[in-house]
């Protein structure tokens, strides 16, 4: 699903932000990405969704050669990598449905799918009650659900999640969290990047941790490893 | 694309005017006044050339026969000035009339001076008034009706007038007044471009973001400029519309406060159906331009993502 070779990512001011990082994640894995703030895992997950372009080495995601990629097919290969952050970037004048179905509009849906499937993700996120309220009507959780749905609305075969938790409360983030993996169990592939110890170390996953730009440690069903 | 997609952008583009009403407002604001001010000086420039042309068609060519001129030959000349392009009207003035208009000139003691004069006593020569098509040309003309002279060996013509070196320095005003117009009215649509265009970029600003997840989750760059482009020009049309609805309202009062005053003054404004074509085309066609330039030019500075 993943594979990089070799990678290395330079930004234009000079400073590396990863190195000879060589990995491959598999189709309908669930992956914990964690390190130090500034070790380089931000950049690792733009790469994924070609925010950001590896200066050195190669890498696929989805059977594309990700560097090689043509400026006006970047938004092809997006529609099938759901991205969730910690802000969750909704688009503020949008209702919940309409921030979700965007998504599906870009892809040129007929409208009846359009309906169906976002009401469906909706459903599954658990606020299809909301459907019609704006984001600052809803609560941090709430927004990161419509985010989750926005995210799996086009059945990504990758969900990029960056620190998708590290706005929220703990009894928000497990509710969170259990909804990724119930994304998962559902057969899509799941890249997280995460400060959160409790989650890591009781949502045992694989766990690659990544210090100061290149790959420590990479081991399944590992534990956070850092104090905080 | 689809029809369908084509309809979506059009209905995103209109909601997004009022979803992002107070940036909206602001646009079609700077586009108000930006656009007000230029009509206004449009106004002003179109009837400042209304009245050049006022001025300027007043002057005519006036022949004089020579007195010696039999009537063939006097109707000769005439059909000879007719003949020529650029003249408009040719009007016989018989020596009775020349001297009747003489009369009219002078004052009442000043007229008694003319009395025995009349008929075959009568010192003045037959003419003909030479009006022409454009008043710029009257020097032209009067050079070729000179001219007959050089042809004819009876040399029929006394001569002609038109207050030379006066008419001149008219025309040196009434172009100076003209360009000085266009530059002032092509220097306010330029700063009316620059005023829109920041209003336009701290909106767009506003709407980085925005830019930023449609590309996230996947839009291509014409699926994100389509809906910007047709808020651009709702912005831009409603702005100027607005602008030539107030324009022509404030100028069809101003007409009505004025006109008794203007008129003993002998200044007749242009009425407002001779500008209203003009100003709406000019202004509507600008406004539209306007918001489709600002938003192409500041939408793509943010889809370079």
């Amino acid at each position: 699903m993943i594979e990089m070779h070799d990678v290395a990512k330079t930004y234009p001011d000079g400073t590396t932000a990863l190195s000879g990082i060589n990995v491959v994640i598999d189709r309908n894995e669930f992956v914990y990405i964690v390190g130090p703030s500034g070790a380089g895992k931000s950049t690792f997950m733009k790469l994924i969704y070609r925010e950001e372009v590896p200066t050195k080495g190669q890498l696929f995601v989805n059977g594309f050669n990700i560097g090689k990629l043509k400026q006006r097919k970047i938004p092809f290969i997006r529609r099938n990598i759901g991205v969730i952050f910690q802000d969750f970037r909704l688009l503020p004048k949008l209702s919940a449905y309409e921030n979700v179905a965007f998504a599906m509009e870009v892809i040129e849906a007929p409208k009846k799918v359009i309906r169906r499937r976002t009401m469906e993700a909706l459903e599954l996120v658990g606020l299809k009650h909301k459907a019609s309220s704006l984001p600052a009507q809803l609560s941090g959780g709430e927004q990161q659900r419509v985010a989750i749905a926005r995210a799996i609305v086009n059945n990504p075969a990758v969900i990029v999640a960056d620190e998708p938790t590290g706005n929220l409360d703990p009894e928000t983030s497990w509710g969170i969290m259990k909804l990724l993996e119930e994304i998962n169990f559902r057969g899509t592939t799941i890249v997280m990047a995460t400060h959160n110890k409790d989650i890591v170390n009781t949502l045992r996953k694989r766990v690659i941790a990544i210090e100061r730009g290149t790959i420590v440690r990479d081991e399944p069903k590992g534990e956070y490893g850092y104090d905080s | 694309m689809t029809v369908r997609t084509y309809v979506r952008h059009l209905r995103e583009g209109v909601k997004n005017v009022f979803r992002n009403g107070w940036m909206s407002f602001a646009s079609m604001g700077s586009i108000v006044v930006s656009l007000f001010i230029l009509g206004v000086f449009m106004l002003l420039a179109l009837n400042v050339n209304k009245l050049a042309d006022q001025i300027e068609s007043q002057v005519e060519i006036r022949v004089y026969m020579d007195l010696n001129a039999d009537k063939a030959k006097i109707e000769e000349v005439n059909r000879k000035i007719g003949r020529i392009p650029e003249v408009k009207k040719v009007t016989f003035v018989s020596k009775e009339e020349g001297l009747e208009r003489l009369r009219q000139s002078l004052d009442d003691d000043a007229r008694s001076a003319l009395d025995g004069y009349e008929n075959e006593h009568n010192p003045l020569p037959d003419g003909f008034d030479v009006e022409v098509f454009d008043p710029q040309k009257v020097a032209y003309v009067a050079k070729q009706i000179k001219a007959f002279n050089e042809t004819d060996p009876d040399k029929p013509i006394y001569g002609v007038y038109y207050g030379q070196g006066t008419v001149e320095k008219l025309f040196r005003i009434t172009n100076a007044v003209r360009n000085i117009g266009l530059v002032i009215v092509a220097g306010l649509a330029v700063m009316a471009m620059f005023l829109i265009s920041t209003t336009i970029k701290m909106t767009i600003l506003a709407r980085r973001r925005e830019i930023a997840i449609m590309k996230l989750v996947g839009a291509t760059n014409s699926f994100i400029r389509w809906p910007f482009f047709v808020e651009g020009v709702l912005i831009g049309l409603g702005g100027s519309a607005i602008t030539t609805a107030i324009l022509l309202y404030g100028y069809s009062q101003l007409l009505k406060t004025t006109q008794y005053d203007l008129g003993l003054m002998m200044i007749q404004l242009s009425s407002v159906d001779e500008v209203s074509g003009f100003i709406a085309a000019t202004l509507l066609s600008l406004g539209a331009l306007l918001g489709i330039w600002g938003s192409t030019v500041s939408v793509r500075k943010y889809l370079k993502v």
